[in-house]
Formats: C-alpha cells, sequence, structure tokens
C-alpha cells in the first residue's frame, strides 16, 4: 500500500511537517514521561460535539459518494468459532463485488479473519485488490507470552495476510505497565515486515478517555499503522466519542511526527446513518485526507448489506427487502 | 379563581410499542364533522414508515410463533382495553363522523365485537382455510395456513374506528404484524385504539399505526420492497395506481369491490400464505 507523503497530508487545513520527527522512545521513563504529558480530555466538551457533528445529514449525491466511499472502506469481518470454509468463501465473494446486480459498486477494502483461514481467504481474492487482515496475537484477549502472540502473527504472515490486527494487553495497560504493551507492539510491528498494522485498543476495556488517549499514543509511538477501537467481542464496541478521541490522537500524533496513522471502528456499527456520522466525524476532525479505505477502516458484517439496501434506495426510490442481500 | 386550563392531548404515533413524534417533528390538524378544531396529530414522514416497517418485521416471527390460542387471547385483551375506555372512543368516533351520542355508540360497539370475533379466529383459520388433501399415493398431503408476513393497511377515511378495526384485525389474527396508515382526516380513534394495544400483551412492533397524508405515505407503503401485502381499502382512486405499484415486489392485495356484500372472511384469506405438506405414511 503506497502511504502519502507526508506534505499532501492536511489535517483541518494545517500542512503536516515535511521533516519526520517521531519522537524516540528508548526507556520506560522516556515513554511514561510522554504518555503524562499528554492533556486530559475533556468528556462533556467531548460529547456535545459528537452531538452536533451527528445531527449533520448527508443527502442525494453526497449521501451515494459517502455510501460508496463508506462501502469501500469496511473490513468485511467474520471471527466466529463456527466459521467453515465454505463461509470464508463467500464471504470473500462479496467482498469483491457486493452488489452482483450492479458493477458500478465498488469493492470493500479486506476480508478479516481468523489466521488459520488466511491461506483460503487470499486464495479466493488472488486476482483483486481487496486486501486479506487476519486477526492475531492471541485474539481476542490477547492473553498469551509474547512469544505465543509473536508466532500466530508469523504463521498469519507465512499465509499470506496483508493486514494484521493485534490486540493490546489491557490488563498490563490497566495496571500500569505501558512499556511492556509498547514493546510488545513493537515486536509484533518487526514480525508483521510489510503487512499493515492494525493495534486494537479494545477501548470498550480501558474505561476512561483519557485511557483510550494514552493508549492511541502508546500505539502510534510504537509504530501502529492503524489504531482500531475494539474486537468486537465485548459489551461496548466502538462509539462515536471514542472514534473522535482517536482521530484528534492522530491528528495531534501527525502534526508533531509528519506520519499518518489510519483509523478503524470495529464492531456494533450496523446502519449506514451511524457510518456516515462517522465519515462526519473523520472530515471535521483530520480532514478529507483521511477519508480513503487507506486510513480510515469499518470493521464489520451486517454494516456492509444496509449500505448496498440505502444505496439501492436512493437509486430506486423503493424501500427494498433486506434478502434481497445475501446473508454472510 | 382563576378558570382551569385544559389538558389537550397531541396524538402520536405507535411505532414498535411506544408513543412517537414524526421524525420530521410536522403535526397537523384534525377537525370534528362540524369543522372545529379537535386535536393536533403527528404527521409521519416516509422515514417513520419505513422505521415502522423495521418494527413489524423484527416482531412478525415471535407473533406467529405464539400459540394461536395466545394470540386469541391477546386480540381479546385489547377488546377488553377498549370496552373499559369506551367512552372515550365514542366521543372520538362521535366528534370526527359527527354522529349523535347513540350513532357512536352503536359503533364503537360493532369495532369491539369485531376484535371479539378475529381473537375467535385465530385457533380456526388452521381448520377452515387448511386441512388434509387426498392424493394419489401413499402420502400424508396437508395445506397449512400461516401469516404473509408484514401487511400494509391503508385504513377507510370514513369509518374512522370500524373500517380501522376491520382492516387490521384480520391480518393480525392469522399472525401478520401490520403497518397501518389511519384515516388522513379522522386518525384520532384509531390513534387511540393503537394506544390500548400498547397495554394488551401484543409483542412491540405487531401493531404500529400511522396518521398522515395519504399522498406522502400510500406510494411509499405499496412499493416498500420488505411489505407482503396490502389492503388498499382507505386509497380511493389511487388504488389502481397502488395496486399496479405493489406487484413489482408481489405483494397481495385486498382491494374493496363495488356492489359487494363484505365478506370478512376474504380479507382474512388475502393476508394468508398457505404450505403444502408432504409426508411420507407409515414411517
Amino acid at each position: 500500500m503506497a502511504s502519502l507523503r507526508p506534505a499532501e497530508v492536511r489535517a483541518r487545513g494545517v500542512l503536516i511537517p515535511t521533516v519526520v520527527s517521531i519522537p524516540s522512545i528508548d526507556t520506560d521513563e522516556e515513554l511514561r514521561r510522554h504518555v503524562r504529558s499528554l492533556s486530559g480530555v475533556d468528556a462533556v466538551g467531548l460529547e456535545s460535539r459528537v452531538a452536533k457533528l451527528g445531527t449533520r445529514s448527508l443527502k442525494l449525491s453526497t449521501k451515494m459518494t459517502a455510501i460508496d466511499l463508506a462501502i469501500s472502506m469496511v473490513d468485511l469481518t467474520t471471527l466466529e468459532g463456527a466459521d467453515t470454509p465454505g463461509r470464508v468463501s463467500s464471504l470473500c465473494a462479496k467482498a469483491r463485488r457486493p452488489d452482483p446486480t450492479d458493477a458500478v459498486v465498488p469493492h470493500v477494502a479486506a476480508v478479516c479473519v481468523y489466521p488459520d483461514l488466511v491461506a483460503l481467504a487470499g486464495r479466493a481474492l488472488a486476482d483483486t485488490s481487496v486486501a486479506v487482515a487476519s486477526v492475531a496475537t492471541a485474539f481476542p484477549s490477547g492473553r498469551a507470552s509474547l512469544g505465543v502472540k509473536l508466532h500466530d502473527v508469523a504463521e498469519a504472515i507465512d499465509a499470506g495476510a496483508d493486514e494484521i490486527d493485534m490486540v493490546i494487553d489491557r490488563g498490563a495497560f490497566l495496571a500500569g505497565r505501558w512499556g511492556q504493551v509498547f514493546d510488545e507492539i513493537v515486536a509484533v510491528k518487526a514480525a508483521c515486515g510489510d503487512a499493515h498494522l492494525k493495534v486494537i485498543l479494545e477501548t470498550g476495556e480501558l474505561v476512561t478517555y483519557d485511557n483510550v488517549k494514552r493508549a492511541s499514543w502508546i500505539a502510534m509511538l510504537a509504530g501502529a499503522d492503524f489504531i482500531k477501537t475494539s474486537t468486537g467481542k465485548v459489551g461496548v464496541n466502538a462509539t462515536l466519542p471514542v472514534a473522535l478521541v482517536m482521530l484528534e490522537a492522530v491528528r495531534d500524533f501527525a502534526e508533531l511526527s509528519g506520519r499518518v496513522t489510519g483509523v478503524k471502528v470495529a464492531g456494533g456499527i450496523r446502519g449506514t446513518k451511524d457510518a456516515l456520522r462517522y465519515l462526519v466525524l473523520v472530515n471535521e476532525t483530520v480532514g478529507d485526507a483521511w477519508l480513503s479505505p487507506e486510513y480510515f477502516r469499518f470493521g464489520a458484517s451486517s454494516l456492509l448489506n444496509d449500505l448496498l439496501m440505502q444505496r439501492r434506495k436512493q437509486l430506486s426510490g423503493v424501500y427494498p427487502r433486506p434478502d434481497e442481500f445475501s446473508g454472510d | 379563581m382563576s378558570e382551569r386550563l385544559e389538558v389537550n392531548k397531541t396524538f402520536k404515533l405507535v411505532v414498535k410499542g411506544a408513543f412517537v413524534r414524526s421524525e420530521s417533528g410536522r403535526s397537523y390538524e384534525v377537525r370534528d364533522a362540524a369543522g372545529g378544531f379537535l386535536a393536533n396529530v403527528a404527521q409521519a414522514s416516509r422515514k417513520d414508515l419505513r422505521d415502522a416497517v423495521v418494527a413489524a418485521r423484527a416482531a412478525q416471527g415471535a407473533w406467529w410463533d405464539a400459540s394461536a390460542y395466545n394470540r386469541g387471547q391477546v386480540l381479546y385483551r385489547w377488546a377488553e382495553m377498549a370496552e373499559s375506555r369506551r367512552d372515550e372512543l365514542v366521543d372520538l368516533v362521535g366528534a370526527v363522523e359527527g354522529h349523535k351520542k347513540k350513532d357512536a355508540l352503536g359503533h364503537v360497539g360493532r369495532a369491539i365485537d369485531r376484535i371479539v370475533w378475529y381473537a375467535g379466529w385465530t385457533d380456526k383459520v388452521a381448520q377452515v382455510l387448511g386441512g388434509a388433501n387426498p392424493v394419489a399415493g401413499p402420502f400424508f398431503n396437508f395445506s397449512q395456513p400461516g401469516p404473509c408476513g408484514v401487511v400494509g393497511v391503508i385504513a377507510p377515511q370514513e369509518s374512522s374506528l370500524e373500517g380501522f378495526v376491520n382492516c387490521v384485525a384480520a391480518p393480525l389474527c392469522v399472525g401478520n404484524a401490520v403497518v397501518a396508515v389511519a384515516s388522513e382526516q379522522r386518525p384520532t380513534p384509531a390513534l387511540a385504539l393503537a394506544e390500548m394495544s400498547v397495554t394488551s400483551d401484543f409483542p412491540p412492533g405487531v401493531l404500529n399505526v400511522l396518521s398522515g397524508f395519504g399522498a406522502e405515505l400510500m406510494g411509499q407503503l405499496a412499493s416498500h420492497g420488505d411489505v407482503d401485502g396490502i389492503d388498499l381499502s382507505g386509497s380511493g382512486d389511487a388504488a389502481d395506481e397502488l395496486a399496479r405499484v405493489a406487484a413489482d415486489s408481489i405483494k397481495r392485495v385486498y382491494r374493496e369491490r363495488s356492489n359487494d356484500v363484505e365478506n370478512p372472511l376474504r380479507r382474512l384469506r388475502t393476508f394468508v400464505e398457505t404450505t403444502t405438506v408432504w409426508h411420507t405414511i407409515g414411517q
């Protein structure tokens, strides 16, 4: 995946410096000092800003453009114990051509599966530009030794994964062992090689907005290509306020370092309306440079069908039947 | 001492067992038969209609999974609720239709009795509309009536309560979920009866009632891909065009016939889907 050169990237109109200067973090003390120096999140202001942006409504051609953009940003995901090769194959078919009756509909960004199904997905998507993403590092709990996690990553990479979705060790983070979280991300990033690394913060378990901000910075300082909200396996998944905290962190990090980090929101996003609210948030927070599958993703499964349904509604004026679109 | 101000009621939509204003924020005035102000009612938009269809689709499975006996109990409960608030319904029907109290009482009484009548039908539909078929071979062959799914109702414009009950109770009794558009100029009795349905053990979403302008809502209801049947009783001159639009999604369509002695079973039968099952004998 080609990255934008920093000079081409603007965050809310501010040109990001062309000199890349990522703060060097060599010791636990440096990391601690850096993360502690972050300002606190104003929760009331944050939520009121989200509420205000949530009232924006996209109409007509803007809505069509946004729906197509959202489709192209979907990481079509199946992470179930009951996943079968057949299910993954049909998911891949859907990923390359979401609406079989309309060739204009863009393909999705990636298919996201467990490591043992990566090779299968890779074969099914060989002649397309749909990426294969794999969760790894003892997903979803992250409760395994570093050696096991790295082995998990290596297997996914060997099987041909283009992107790795790792989970951070929330237990270590909440116990204050930030250095351990940082070191693990650095190690996994090294194991990824050319593959893109998405770091799942599991914001539903981080309790406070301040923690989300700290975890975002730790992940970015450690070299994450993407920061991702959730695994989709806990009670609280992606929410708009949390996404805003992460987008602001990404913006601030880009202004400081010149490096552009992507954001992936995952879990619980089922409707077109929700997806468009996230796009508004992206546009208003980090700017339209992030409005591309390269820097913003939706981790979802049922969202795609709703996007397709709304798309057809926009074109025909008639509400279609949900079962006109394939299930998985 | 100052005179007490009346507390006037604004009628809201009934969607998914809740009372909601239109997402558009609009409302309109309902006038009595003499032209005086009666009440404000919510004016549903096509998005309210869309939400109501989603609610109906989600609720329909649970409604059909309930036993026929239980569906009958729930419908009967609805009649009980209406009976206990009969005076309110009499006032509302009298006001919008311009009847004397005695006539209004007759209309309301017949409406409530019709609910009870359909409550009785719930566990008799299978015997009357289904049955065992004789076939030439070692098989049992059964025809089983079931619901067609989500039914849209455009309620009669003149008969604000009786007509409404006839249209919604029939599809409900065979296990369908209903999205009804009440009479445009006389919606208040139907909205009041819909309120009573919320305290009658219906799964939320089985009966959704909207008030609003027919021109805005009827076409959307007829064309909606996720609506399986439509009752065009209150659509007037638009019925031909709506029936044509409904054909795109292969809906079952009920239309009132001129010179037709009304047969309530025809309406019930329209919204029934019959499944035929073969089973080998002796295994």
